[in-house]
């Protein structure tokens, strides 16, 4: 039994993607390659099974779409010897003024590109442009999240040749964005100073599913009043598998460690 | 419930049956399924599919955590923080609770 892959399905009304700097030139590159193997194996399996036979063991995986088509943005990205970074946080966490620096010194030696997520304007994506690196926005309209087809569109509507770290900046958005895997081989979860320390007890499956915890704006923890040390003691908790760095995107505390971290995934990539 | 819906009349047709009878799905306690709202769907959606006057079965799948330091796997329990019971020492090694699929299905005698 033949079960192909689902096609991109058409965009939400709304959706847009804008290719700001770098766009690809030419055709697009198209993604190919079905990988709901599992599927058609379990399948196929048990379609050579007994006709007779009236109960059933199927074990039949319900792989939504999304993580189909995650799937195949892993394997495009990894093909193409990138590292994919998902960075999720609250609206206001940082996420953008940690790119725009990063750019801007990382950046410089290591070609990188940035695909930013809003429900409305491109602000981000302006913010974010710089010649040395492709940068598209993508505005959702009335999705509180990006998902994997939302990615793979605007993956290739900017030229990916060169760049070895593609930054997906998600919706400013705690809860929705931890159930869509984009394909990203890194999840970054970004908690700030102006946070309350036990946000990843109040919000746990997105801090559950990090690789990395930045803590943000560490530069004003004291006047805060902020408790560096019980922020981290929540984020052990609940994420224990999870690294954490403390930086500050002003001062350029801890940047040098997300550097590192940044170097070291794209030896994997 | 739409995706697991088409998989099931996939099913039934490479079995030659033109109804369902019973569903099993697995569902882990991390897998972000809700029961109500899942039953909720399936109740709006099956009337009109294959899945018409099948009765809906779930079995949970509880969550399990593994301890490096102990060597061994321990129930999780339903909430965020798995600490191992024997030494207290905290878990992000999920084996098990994620699950998310159609167990079984049971189609009638006679087609």
């Amino acid at each position: 039994m033949n079960n192909p892959a689902p096609a991109l399905a058409e965009p939400a009304a709304g959706f847009r993607i804008n290719a700001l700097s770098g766009a690809a030139t030419g055709s697009s590159r198209a993604l190919s390659g079905p990988l709901s193997a599992e599927i058609s194996a379990a399948l196929a399996a048990s379609a050579n099974g007994e006709v007779s036979v009236r109960a059933v063991d199927v074990n039949i995986p319900l792989l939504e779409k999304n993580d189909i088509l995650a799937e195949r943005n892993r394997g495009y990205f990894l093909g193409r010897g990138l590292a994919a970074l998902n960075l999720v946080s609250s609206p206001g966490a940082g996420k953008t003024t940690l790119l725009e620096r990063t750019l801007d010194e990382f950046g410089r030696q290591t070609k990188c590109a940035v695909l930013v997520g809003d429900l409305a304007t491109d602000n981000d994506g302006q913010r974010l442009s710089r010649p040395h690196a492709p940068v598209a926005q993508i505005t959702t309209g009335h999705v509180c999240h990006l998902d994997a087809g939302m990615i793979a569109r605007a993956a290739q509507s900017i030229n990916l040749d060169g760049v070895r770290v593609l930054f997906i900046e998600n919706v400013g958005n705690l809860v929705c964005p931890a159930s869509f895997d984009l394909g990203e081989q890194a999840r970054v979860v970004l908690l700030s100073t102006t946070e309350g320390e036990d946000k990843p007890l109040k919000y746990p499956p997105i801090f559950k599913s990090a690789h990395l915890v930045l803590l943000t704006k560490v530069d004003v923890a004291d006047v805060l009043g902020f408790q560096r040390d019980v922020a981290v003691a929540n984020i052990r908790r609940i994420a224990p598998q999870a690294r954490i760095i403390q930086i500050s995107s002003r001062t350029g505390e801890g940047l040098t460690e997300w550097y590192d971290y940044l170097r070291a995934l794209i030896a994997q990539a | 419930m739409e995706s697991a819906l088409d998989a099931i009349r996939r099913e039934a047709a490479a079995h030659g049956a033109a109804r369902v009878s019973r569903i099993v799905l697995r569902i882990g306690t991390l897998a972000g399924v809700d029961e109500d709202a899942l039953r909720f769907a399936y109740e709006a959606l099956a009337p009109s599919s294959i899945a018409a006057g099948a009765v809906l079965e779930i079995e949970t799948v509880p969550a399990r955590a593994h301890c490096a330091a102990c060597a061994r796997d321990f129930g999780a329990g339903r909430g965020f923080i798995f600490t191992c019971p024997a030494c207290g020492a905290l878990s992000g090694d999920i084996r098990a609770g994620r699950e998310l699929g159609i167990a079984r299905l049971e189609f009638p005698d006679s087609p």
